[in-house]
């Protein structure tokens, strides 16, 4: 027999006879016969795996990744960050890889503890009290915030900061027409949300509040403001939080975030075209009842011995059915034990310099950048790791262009952000782009717009 | 009832429980369940941590050394680094290699859970995922670099539509349960575009828990259907409830009892005549791929869970990838952008399309794609006749072990099963007062992972079995001799405090999750 089932002719021959049938095709005698495909699949014939791994390594041959050849300047939400070969390693563990989910406490400390490790470090980078077991991404772990929120306050007005990573913004419009959200725009002025822009009485007084620090523009948002709109309003704040900004940058805690969520691939997963990444939620202890998803709790066992186990389970779908707090069930656990064993690496040094890098990393290449003639601030606002520029052409040329050159330039901001033009350019700098890079790029974009 | 038990057992402190026999070979699926080294726990990270310590190296840029007082200003700075945990990297390669150790995985043993299909997962996938072709693209890079993931997208789903017998797909849901709530949100588009305010949606009483928990997020009310004596949807109850209200109706088939619909056609016809539609919950999908399609029976929405029928590993508990299938009608409501072929022929040009009609993102970027990827290489390597395969052989093991047990356990359905079966304990518990919980921690002290305990709802202490078609003949003996060793322990004097003792030979003894939820201790610094 072909793939991966051990089972041989005899062995299939001795199956059959045990269950009385004389073919395989007698076991879905059930399905009635003219639903079965008669002539099976329209599928091309099965590859040996090397065949099947040239043939994938031609596909990934016409992709341009990350790296030497294209030296990565995009950010939106998805950086390139250093990941060692140590987490890649020990992340690549098949302990970790081919288990599912920790049904069975007894035989799954492994990844119970490394969970449970996962939500202390969260809870300490957030300053919050708790933190979840994982989200599909950043996008859907606003979305469940938002559910929270809403509960918690009662009110279904949400008020969106276009400072929250746009597409995040169009996730949450396309599950509120499921829950019947009603979803405000909070407009920027000069890189930080106004929020005095939108109307604030009766009906309209929103119930939650969700603002992104650093914001999608790169920019340090004034969250003592939001905070102060949160307590007049009685909203919930939302805040969605960048963890390795969060090495330098006051903890959202300290803003009094009531939820705390972001997007966790800059903990160690690589680019990924997107995916898996990693949501990560966190929130006060108050709110521990409506959590979404799954909660490692630390126990003990029958001898008295430390122990980890999937707690406050009466929340969750399999339990509650319709009544749950969400209907996440696989989340992205592989991401939380890789994002625990990279802030393990990292350690409180590390995470507070990878952001000081980054940091200037960015300054240097901004002020380089705006340097060249023609290239504009779009905003004047602090940044972290991210900026904006106008360019004098528009930008998916000039990124097509550098991508000739070797780099890929950052993401043609959506033109919301430039008032309806297509020259806004955001660009991300990491702590692994050195000063050979940054130069040759800002040559690259001089050229590129002469 | 002599010898030992391959574990160690006496050694490790278990007390006067005997395991009678030497097991059979089991070549891909019993394993020792105790930790590879030591009974001891693991200290935790913060434990471990010594103030300096560090592992962390970063390039060298040359970038000047601005200090952080001149990059951000003082109210948006913190007065000092989050305190992680400060360990060295020999340290890190420790701890979670030793955490590893108290881990079951696939690749340690047989892993028969119900409605997971923890089946091999083929090490070629995870080769071709880490290619860096794949895994180092930036989701936001242009099309013109990333034509290679776009075809890999478009084949993946062309496959998926002919296996499933649907016209298109999206592969942007992370999970079954994003796929849920995806298509209860076409399912609404639709109604939405044709006028029609619905309200309810039906699903049977032996659905899986996101099932409901989707139509709420979807904003839908659930309205329940019981199963009949032969545990299928009760098809007079369900056209009871059918009415101009009902937005469509969620099915898994076979159900999670382990059995085919049969009068599918009946219910779709049903369904379909008070205006419909069909939603296929694909999590069992792995008993009927390339046999029957979802399409073909008359379902509307297909979702699929690549990380069970197509082996993607599950990591723990994710990531999965919850791809949503559609029938022409609802091809225009598909969440976008969507990678598709513009130009065919000598140079195939991809890129990516939005409908107007579209419902929207459900993902911030693409999906979970170096989960895609992996599916796609597992498809390749199948073709057709192997996924019909697939489906054979997992049938094939989960009807030998439900006819093997059937003298063993109560069998509720007593009928051919599709990828599962479901046994029960109740006869064994009101003779010996041995649970289906018991049951299942007896079975990890026999090397084996448990089966589903206490699912479906409908079924009294339920044990649901779904051996894949990765595990061999030798294996599935094993665990059935094991299950039969459980069973008679269970009636031998002391017997049932024993079981209710289970697991001894583990890294950690029955856990106390009752306290765990009492007494809340989600971080390490909430037990100081």
């Amino acid at each position: 027999m072909a793939g991966y089932s051990p089972h041989t002719e005899a062995e299939v021959t001795t199956m059959l006879g045990f269950l009385g049938l004389s073919s395989l095709e007698d076991l879905f005698d059930v399905i009635p016969e003219a639903l079965r495909l008669a002539g099976g699949l329209d599928l091309p014939d099965g590859m040996t795996e090397p065949d099947a791994v040239a043939y994938m390594g031609d596909l990934a041959g016409m992709n341009r990744p990350a790296g030497r050849d294209l030296v990565c300047f995009a950010g939106g939400g998805a950086y390139d960050h250093e990941v060692p070969p140590v987490t890649r390693a020990l992340a690549s563990r098949s302990e970790f890889v081919t288990s599912y989910t920790p049904y069975q406490p007894e035989v799954a400390q492994g990844v119970l503890q490394a969970v449970f490790e996962f939500q202390t470090l969260i809870a300490r980078l957030t300053g919050m009290e708790v933190a979840n077991a994982s989200l599909y991404d950043g996008a859907a772990a606003t979305v469940e915030a938002v559910n929270l929120g809403v509960a918690a306050s009662g009110r279904n007005v949400v008020w969106v900061s276009r400072g929250l990573n746009p597409t995040w913004r169009q996730v949450l419009a396309t599950f509120g027409a499921g829950t019947g959200h009603r979803l405000v725009d909070v407009p920027l002025e000069d890189g930080v949300t106004r929020w005095n822009a939108v109307d604030a009485s009766g009906d309209d007084r929103p119930g939650v509040v969700v603002v992104a620090y650093p914001n999608y523009l790169g920019c340090l948002e004034d969250l003592a403001t939001a905070r102060r709109v949160c307590d007049e309003t009685g909203a919930m704040l939302v805040v969605a939080f960048d963890p390795i900004a969060a090495g330098v940058l006051q903890s959202p805690a300290r803003w009094g975030a009531d939820v705390v969520v972001g997007e966790g691939q800059a903990l160690g997963m690589p680019l990924s075209f997107g995916g898996p990444y990693l949501g990560l939620f966190a929130c006060g202890l108050a709110q521990v009842r409506r959590l979404p998803g799954r909660l490692v709790g630390e126990t003990v066992d029958a001898e008295g011995r430390r122990a980890y186990v999937s707690t406050l389970r009466a929340r969750e779908q399999d339990i509650r059915r319709e009544k749950a707090t969400s209907n996440v069930c696989t989340n992205q656990t592989l991401m939380a034990v890789t994002a625990a064993i990279q802030m393990g690496w990292l350690g409180t040094s590390g995470i507070a310099e990878v952001a000081l890098r980054s940091a200037r990393a960015t300054h240097y290449c901004r002020t380089k950048l705006l340097g060249v003639p023609g290239v504009e601030p779009l905003v004047a606002a602090p940044v972290l790791r991210e900026f904006a520029v106008r360019l004098p052409l528009p930008a998916p040329t000039v990124i097509e262009r550098l991508i000739d050159e070797g780099f890929l330039a950052g993401i043609a901001l959506d033109s919301g952000y430039t008032s309806g033009a297509d020259d806004g350019l955001l660009v991300a700098v990491t702590e692994r782009r050195t000063r050979v890079e940054i130069d040759a790029f800002v040559d690259a974009v001089s050229k590129a717009v002469r | 009832m002599t010898a030992p038990g391959p574990t160690g057992a006496d050694e490790a402190g278990t007390g006067d429980r005997v395991t009678d026999v030497t097991p059979r070979p089991a070549a891909g699926g019993r394993a020792s369940s105790a930790p590879l080294l030591g009974r001891d726990t693991e200290p935790t990270l913060f434990e471990l941590s010594q103030p300096g310590r560090r592992a962390w190296q970063l390039r060298t840029t040359g970038i000047p050394e601005t200090s952080l007082e001149d990059l951000v200003p003082e109210t948006h700075r913190r007065a000092a680094p989050p305190e992680l945990a400060e360990v060295s990297e020999r340290d890190l390669v420790g701890h979670f290699t030793r955490l590893s150790h108290r881990q079951f995985s696939v690749d340690l043993g047989a892993y028969p859970l119900g409605s997971c299909t923890m089946k091999y997962n083929p090490k070629v996938c995870d080769a071709v995922a880490a290619l860096p072709g794949l895994a180092d693209v930036h989701p936001a890079a242009p099309a013109s670099c990333t034509q290679g993931w776009l075809q890999v997208l478009v084949e993946l789903e062309n496959q998926l539509c002919e296996i499933t017998g649907m016209a298109a797909a999206t592969l942007q849901p992370a999970a079954g349960a994003a796929g849920e709530l995806t298509g209860l949100l076409l399912m609404r588009a639709w109604h939405d575009a044709h006028g029609q305010e619905r309200h309810k949606v039906v699903i049977p009483d032996s659905a899986h828990g996101t099932n409901p928990a989707s139509v709420t997020l979807g904003g839908y009310q659930v309205v329940t259907v019981p199963s009949d004596a032969r545990g299928c949807v009760d098809l007079a109850a369900l056209r009871a409830v059918l009415d101009d209200d009902v937005a469509g109706i969620m099915l898994t088939n076979p159900n999670t009892l382990g059995l085919f619909e049969e009068d599918i056609v009946a219910i779709a016809g049903a369904v379909h005549e008070v205006g419909g539609l069909l939603y296929y919950d694909g999590a069992n999908l792995n008993a009927i791929v390339g046999v029957v399609r979802p399409g073909d029976m008359g379902f509307d929405i297909v979702h699929l869970n690549l990380h069970k029928t197509f082996a993607t590993p599950h990591g723990g508990g994710g990531p999965g990838a919850g791809p949503v299938a559609v029938s022409e009608r609802l091809v225009p409501y598909l969440p976008g952008p969507r990678p598709v072929l513009l130009r065919d022929g000598a140079g195939p040009r991809y890129g990516w399309a939005t409908t107007p009609e579209s419902i929207g993102r459900v993902h911030s970027w693409h999906g979970n794609a170096l989960v895609l990827a992996r599916a796609l290489t597992y498809l390749l390597v199948h073709g057709g006749d192997g996924l019909r395969t697939v489906a054979q052989l997992a049938v094939l093991n989960a009807n030998w072990l439900r006819t093997r047990l059937a003298g063993t356990f109560d069998v509720p359905y007593d009928r051919p099963c599709m990828h599962e079966c479901v046994l029960s304990a109740s006869t064994l518990k009101k003779k010996t007062g041995v649970r289906a919980l018991d049951v299942a921690k007896r079975l990890l002290e026999e090397g084996f992972h448990s089966p589903t305990v206490y699912f479906p709802l409908i079924v009294d202490e339920a044990l649901m079995l779904e051996p894949t078609e990765t595990e061999s003949l030798q294996t599935l003996e094993a665990m059935a001799d094991a299950f039969e060793r459980i069973a008679a322990d269970a009636v031998r004097p002391g017997g049932a405090e024993e079981a209710a003792g289970a697991p001894h030979a583990t890294p950690v003894r029955r856990v106390d999750e009752a306290r765990a939820a009492r007494t809340l201790v989600p971080t390490f610094d909430a037990r100081r």
